[in-house]
């Protein structure tokens, strides 16, 4: 049996605001992710799906619960641990223009977590150059600014930002929801390209709201409902053979 | 019908355009001309020459002189280096001392940015001019002593501003993105959180140069900065106050300088605002 990838356990996020009554975003949710697993994680706006990765990502410290990276436990480490795990981990954003530093170049952003490794100035941006080629995009992308480029250009950039540091899990928060359904289009088949050539080993957790995105991309599906997972398997059963209540009015809602 | 909108736009970027570069000439030639300022003036401010005091302003003494003969004109040259610099060290001061604090507060939060944020609401609630006062008569007279009791009273406004900027930064998918790409916190702030925040700060520097000048022009006024002799314009107008009614351009002479100024900053920080909002500029 191999060793999941990624494994959550009763992972929870309680948040307390004053004259208001706590409000588990994210209630005691269980799963594992397998090494080249495509995970699909849906739900409408609001049920938890972005509180969730930024628990797991480690941007947003848990209420209860436990997350293991590689059969680490990393709930709790900071600072040069946490960095260390970043090299395993990565996440695309759902705003693509937003997630680049609009004071720094796309190259920047890209080849930053590269720096931070120790790589020099110049293999970096080479390297950013490989990456760019990659992801669609041409080399000389990487002296644009984030708002010189269109929003489907922006998520190549930070696709290509994601996959720098060669991680094990990318996690793409909405990916492509901010995009038009052609350029979403695009952006899936990218994603679906560099899953087979990244080595076959790419694990993805994907968020989205697209039930049928998720049904043509994905291995297994998790629907979220108000913090909590209520329905898992595969896409074709979920979508045919609904058991829970809400999944079958998400169905209903699209067919 | 959109036309019409677009060249509005351009129109109105241009004169903030025009506007930057005369008012940025203008405070430029006050810096250069208080650098150079000994070898601008006509005669040598400090020598006094009893038989032609009081002069009235004239082609030989523009300004007029005062009760012990000098050239206000030389004096109120003279002047600018004393009011310009230590009013552009106070603002540096401030804003340097209050961006730290406050970015430190917003990126730490917890207990620390709450005693800080206390101490801040502290200052801002007491009246600042006469805390000045009382910290300038605690460590006594003396131009460095003014400055350190504005800075005193000054800090807390930056901090604020710092702070909540760093707030909103620390929310931005690329603060994320940035900490994901394993960046520690020394090259997040430096690299990420300063260079967004810094145009805020500097707009307030720059409206608070005007506001300063006349501050420690005020605490000079009072007795509590620059000593006679040296010639700073705050203090130059203290001193001859009771000849207002008799020799009124010996008080006139430093209080204009200071106007002039006062203004020059003051219509350069509104410019630099404008010209940093992204509406009046466009990408
Ligand atoms: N920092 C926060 N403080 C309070 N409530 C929050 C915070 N972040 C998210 N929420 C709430 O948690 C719920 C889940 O949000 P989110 O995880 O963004 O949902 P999704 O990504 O599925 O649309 C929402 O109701 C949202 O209002
Ligand atoms: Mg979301």
């Amino acid at each position: 049996m191999q060793q999941p990838i990624l494994k959550v356990e009763n992972l929870t996020k309680v948040f307390t605001r004053k004259g208001q009554p706590d409000f588990a975003a994210v209630d005691h949710i269980s799963f594992d992710l397998m090494p080249g697993e495509c995970l699909g994680l849906i739900g409408e706006s609001g049920s938890g799906k972005t509180t969730a990765v930024n628990m797991i990502t480690r941007l947003l410290d848990p209420t209860e619960g436990k997350i293991f990276l590689d059969g680490d436990d990393i709930t709790g480490i900071s600072g040069r641990e946490l960095r260390k795990v970043y090299a395993k981990m990565q996440m695309v954003f759902q705003t693509p223009t937003d997630s680049f530093d609009p004071r720094c170049t796309l190259g920047d952003g890209i080849g930053e977590s590269l720096r931070n490794n120790g790589w020099g100035r110049s293999s970096t941006n080479m390297e950013v150059a490989r990456l760019l080629e990659q992801c669609g995009l041409s080399a000389d992308f990487a002296s644009r600014y984030p708002y010189q480029v269109s929003g489907g250009q922006c998520q190549r950039a930070a696709i290509a930002r994601a996959l720098a540091i060669k991680p094990k899990l990318l996690i793409c928060d909405e990916a492509t929801s901010a995009l038009d359904v052609t350029i979403q289009k695009e952006i899936i088949a990218l994603l679906n390209n560099l899953r087979w050539n990244h080595g076959g080993k790419l694990t993805i957790l994907f968020i989205c709201h697209d039930i049928a995105l998720v049904q043509q991309f994905c291995d297994r599906v998790l629907v979220m409902y108000k913090g909590k997972i209520v329905e898992q398997g595969r896409p074709d059963d979920v979508i045919r053979n609904p058991q829970n209540d809400y999944t079958k009015r998400l169905i209903e809602s699209i067919l | 019908m959109s036309e019409p909108t677009v060249r509005v736009q351009k129109i109105k970027k241009n004169t903030v355009k025009t506007r930057l570069i005369i008012f940025g000439t203008l405070a430029l030639l006050l810096l250069i001309g208080s650098i150079f300022s000994e070898h601008l003036t006509p005669y040598d401010p400090y020598v006094q020459d009893l038989s032609n005091a009081k002069a009235a302003p004239s082609a030989a003494h523009l300004f007029g002189t005062d009760r012990y003969g000098r050239d206000m004109l030389s004096r109120v040259i003279v002047g600018s280096r004393a009011s310009i610099y230590s009013t552009l060290l106070l603002v540096a001061i401030i804003t340097v001392i209050g961006t730290v604090i406050g970015v430190f507060c917003g990126w730490h939060g917890k207990w620390i940015d709450t005693v800080l944020m206390r101490i801040s609401d502290m200052f801002l609630a007491f009246p600042g001019l006469v805390f000045a006062l009382a910290v300038a008569g605690v460590l006594g007279g003396g131009l460095q002593n003014a400055i350190i009791a504005l800075a005193a009273i000054s800090w807390p406004k930056y901090a604020r501003i710092a702070r909540s900027q760093t707030l909103s930064q620390k929310e931005t998918p690329y603060l994320k993105a940035a900490k994901l790409s394993g960046s520690g916190t020394w090259k997040i702030i430096f690299k990420h959180i300063l260079p967004n925040i810094m145009g805020p700060i500097l707009v307030t520097s720059m409206l608070d140069i005007g506001t300063m000048m006349m501050e420690l022009a005020g605490l000079s006024f009072l007795g509590l900065g620059a000593k006679p002799p040296i010639a700073e314009w705050g203090s130059m107008m203290s001193d001859t106050r009771s000849l207002i009614t008799t020799v009124p351009w010996v008080t006139f002479a430093p209080g204009l300088a200071i106007f002039v100024s006062v203004m020059i900053f003051n219509l350069l920080g509104d410019t630099i605002r404008d010209y940093a909002d992204p509406r009046s500029r466009g990408r």
